[in-house]
């Protein structure tokens, strides 16, 4: 079995991360405890999930310019697993939330009607609603190039509206989340150096892993349509 | 000038069709007149905060119904022959047009039979009035775009909803935040203003991305 070099990558990446994100050393905060390690994991999947849903469009743009079929087959890819990636996203998420903003007095589930009015939950809920749509967009039309063009024209419609949302909403709601300004776990103030050390591999091997998945997806989707490609 | 003759050709046909089908109008007009009906029914004495709310469904609603027609109507063979005559640009700006001309109707309807019901909690009746015209025009922007989309697939209406209400929540929670301004709660110095600034360069963002989009679903 032969595996190019950002496969290996990966692995050892990953390996780093998940063995290094449990064992090595993290700051102490009470808030916290060890659920800190959560960072290797949950903010990964949130920035893989953006890089696949970013070549996913570019892709779509790709495919609007040349029609080549190949373009479609990868977007409809990158999308899905970015949409997968952006569910454990939530569930990983959802761990941290239950030890940190869930009312300690009720059962977790009380807590999520106030816990989903979190801007970054928003912003998140709106990109999987958003690829949500674009699926059953793609299933409702018959036509294979029709379905392509119009999905693809979909895709970067509702991409470059997401984005101004996702600047505008945490400017009109309170928040609880880390990163209130921008992007939480980029400043480097917000994030201990000893943290760094793994986030940032962690962060890389995440998307490379997705990146994988997607690709073993698309060989299997052009070998299917192998006829018509 | 081409161009220009063409789109006034365009949203005059666009507005011609809206008055001589009359039974879309009055369908549409009904169905505020229902729905507003219903919601006075259920609700009774609605707080300043839950009008608010509903009135912004309402719209939402409105503006799916009102604009999808606009795509779905149009049967296969007047797509072709209007593919032979115009270009895309001119053809979805006109569309874009007529629909906020469309739009801004039924808004002073859905205005005026809102608070006949349900009241009138504002403060400054008029500049609610303005910003709930500036929310018609964004709203009856994004879903033209998107009922352009839907209108190339099956189960049109619905899918219409799925598609663009990921899209409208940004611009619905503007638009319910600016218009507590005419509720006489306070708000930041120049804060409403920039509220404004950002629905105008959505607004403008959409225009671009339609005009930049829409001719790769013109051909079939």
């Amino acid at each position: 079995m032969k595996l190019s070099w950002w496969k290996i990558l990966s692995i050892i990446l990953l390996f780093y991360a998940v063995i290094g994100g449990f064992l090595l050393p993290v700051p102490e905060l009470s808030q916290l405890g060890e659920t800190i390690r959560n960072l290797y994991f949950h903010v990964c999947m949130w920035f893989a999930m953006m890089i696949l849903f970013t070549v996913s469009i570019v892709h779509s743009i790709k495919y609007l310019r040349n029609t080549n079929f190949m373009h479609d087959i990868k977007a409809k890819s990158y999308a899905q697993v970015g949409t997968y990636m952006g569910l454990l996203g939530y569930l990983t998420g959802g761990i941290w939330a239950s030890f940190t903003w869930a009312d300690p007095n009720n059962p977790a589930y009380a807590s999520f009607g106030s816990i989903m009015r979190e801007p970054k939950l928003i912003g998140a809920a709106m990109a999987l609603l958003i690829y949500g749509a674009y699926f059953i967009l793609r299933s409702s039309i018959k036509d294979m190039d029709q379905r392509a063009r119009v999905s693809a024209v979909y895709n970067i419609f509702a991409y470059t509206m997401l984005f101004p949302s996702i600047w505008i909403i945490p400017r009109l709601l309170p928040s609880l989340h880390p990163g209130q300004e921008g992007n939480p776990a980029l400043n480097f103030n917000d994030i201990d150096a000893r943290m760094r050390m793994v986030f940032y591999p962690a962060v890389l091997g995440w998307a490379l892993l997705g990146v994988w998945i997607a690709s073993l997806k698309i060989r299997i989707e052009s070998i299917r349509e192998k006829n018509i490609l | 000038m081409r161009a220009y003759n063409h789109f006034n050709a365009l949203v005059k046909k666009e507005i011609l069709l809206e008055l001589r089908q009359q039974h879309s109008l009055y369908g549409m007009m009904l169905y505020i007149a229902s729905t507003i009906f219903v919601l006075y029914l259920t609700i009774g004495d609605a707080e300043a905060e839950i009008w608010n709310a509903l009135f912004w469904i309402t719209q939402l609603f409105i503006c799916i119904n009102a604009v999808a027609k606009s795509f779905l109507q149009e049967a296969k063979g007047r797509m072709l022959y209007h593919y032979s005559i115009t270009g895309p640009t001119t053809f979805i700006l006109a569309k874009i047009t007529s629909n906020v001309l469309l739009m801004f109707v039924m808004n002073i309807i859905n205005l005026v039979l809102y608070t006949a019901f349900l009241g009138d909690p504002t403060s400054s009746y008029l500049s609610f009035m303005g910003i709930s015209l500036l929310g018609s025009l964004g709203l009856s922007l994004v879903f033209t775009m998107l009922a352009a989309i839907a209108s190339k697939a099956m189960q049109q209406a619905s899918l219409m909803a799925i598609l663009g209400f990921p899209i409208i929540i940004p611009q619905l929670m503007l638009l319910v935040k600016l218009s507590k301004s005419a509720f006489s709660e306070i708000f930041r110095e120049g804060a409403p203003l920039q509220i404004v600034l950002l629905l105008v360069a959505l607004d403008i963002s959409v225009v671009f991305l339609a005009v930049i989009l829409y001719p790769f679903l013109w051909k079939d």
